[in-house]
């Protein structure tokens, strides 16, 4: 049996009088893709959210690689564990593309300089920007900034990864180019869970796909079932529209 | 009217020496109010309600009140509660720095919360505390956007500071009064007094935009 990395436990959140999460299950197995789907607004982004504690849940538990996220020094601790890649990159405008992705890793993990900039470099060069370590953010495409945000969270050596619509803020001819960074991390069997429009990627890259809408997850399956062959009506009318 | 420039002339040497006073409590005032307001400013966005809330009272307070009524409760009341006289200088720079502390605070508050919160979330992301993201990701970019409203309120201590005169503190303004009750020569001192003003907040305000630039070049 494989080892459970993330796992939700009827999860709600509410914002005031709102209810975004209506007691979400899920469980997130070690090297697995997870492909989160749903219509704008059903609260897959606030899901993602969750399981790295930027959005507290109102209740329930999360507990990440075996520890419950209950203190602040858990949530410290989980976070180091869990990267995150955000829509809008969020990459440190005023570092170079090697200062930021160094910070973390000498702040959090006291790792040396020097090794920070080797581990930097090495991830860079992975992500085939090797040649932008100098330069700053804004300097670079969406594409390429995108890319350098996979490489940040990659310097911290995390256990799992999270991406939140991570091309919706991009040009189409630029969607691929982190895509493929994407697709080649879950062939390294990184653990991913993956907030997208993209159907081709969850097709491709996804072993389970987890519908959402109205704050419940509505249908999950393997991506063969959910594209082909959706039980839900809901599902089926929510694929038609936007495949 | 005659207009006495012999006399302007003269008084210019006393005058400069007051001049010198003014930039004086204006630059040690702003630095602690830098100081003060920078702490200040972080714990309006704190968590711990506590300190929020006193954070408040004092922005609150000071703002909310008068600079002159300021420094007569730090030279004229302060000594009834702690039974002994304030020194003038002392009275001086520590309204001053308490009253520029306040608006310092709010500037630095409006620089923080203008950073994108995403920086935030990053930050934290990466597992990085409250702490380390404010110091290392936040305050830097923060910084380059209230240099303009800091120049601003260096301008307004500057200015500000010549009521520091009515408890006998002898900066430019003062030194102008006692001129005049020697020479009875209003209107010349006053306008000499003005212009030395006017070039010293000038001066600041051309800096200021010399600095802005330099950092947008970067």
């Amino acid at each position: 049996m494989t080892k459970e990395m993330i796992k939700l436990t009827d999860v709600k959140k509410n914002f005031g009088e709102l209810q975004v999460l209506k007691g979400i299950n899920l469980s997130v197995a070690e090297k697995e893709v997870v492909v989160i789907i749903g219509p704008s607004g059903s609260g897959k982004s606030t899901l993602l959210r969750c399981m790295n504690y930027l959005e507290e849940p109102s209740s329930g538990s999360i507990v990440i690689d075996g520890i419950p996220l209950n203190s602040e020094a858990n949530i410290n601790e989980i976070r180091k564990e869990v990267g995150m890649v955000f829509q809008r990159f969020n990459l440190f405008p005023h570092m170079t593309v090697l200062e930021n992705l160094m910070l973390a890793p000498m702040k959090v993990r006291g790792i040396k300089k020097e090794e920070a900039e080797k581990t930097a470099l090495t991830y860079l060069t992975k992500v085939g920007l090797a040649d932008k370590a100098s330069a700053y953010p804004e300097q670079l495409s969406g594409g390429q900034q995108q890319r350098v945000a996979i490489a940040r969270a990659l310097c911290m050596k995390p256990k799992a990864l999270l991406f939140d619509e991570p091309t919706s803020a991009l040009d189409p001819e630029m969607i691929n180019e982190v895509l493929d960074v994407m697709k080649s991390l879950a062939n390294e069997g990184m653990t991913m869970v993956v907030v997208t429009h993209e159907m081709g990627f969850a097709r491709e890259v996804g072993d389970r796909v987890i519908f959402v809408d109205g704050g419940n997850i509505l249908e999950e399956g393997t991506p063969e079932e959910i594209f082909s062959n959706a039980k839900e009506e809901r599902t089926r009318s929510f694929l038609s529209k936007i495949l | 009217m005659e207009f006495n420039f012999s006399l302007m002339a003269d008084s210019f040497p006393l005058l400069m020496a007051g001049a010198a006073i003014t930039v004086e409590i204006t630059a040690l005032s702003v630095s602690f109010g830098l100081l003060i307001g920078c702490l200040i400013g972080i714990a309006r966005l704190c968590n711990i309600k506590p300190l929020r809330y006193l954070a408040n009272i004092y922005v609150d307070f000071i703002r909310g009140t008068p600079l002159l009524v300021q420094i007569f409760l730090v030279y004229f009341a302060l000594p009834g509660l702690i039974g002994e006289r304030v020194d003038p200088f002392f009275a001086a720079i520590s309204a001053c720095s308490i009253n520029s502390g306040a608006y310092i605070a709010e500037i630095f508050r409006a620089g923080i919360q203008s950073i994108d919160k995403g920086q935030m979330e990053a930050g934290r992301s990466l597992g990085m505390s409250w702490a380390q993201t404010m110091r290392y990701i936040i305050m830097p970019q923060a910084f380059k956007r209230i240099i303009p409203p800091l120049g601003n309120e260096f301008i307004a201590m500057l200015k500000d500071s010549s009521l520091v005169s009515v408890i006998g503190f002898e900066e430019l303004t003062r030194r102008g009064q006692l001129i005049i009750a020697r020479t009875y020569a209003s209107f010349e001192i006053w306008m000499a007094v003005a212009i030395i003003y006017l070039v010293m907040t000038f001066a600041v305000a051309r800096f200021v935009g010399m600095l802005e630039r330099r950092y947008d070049k970067k």
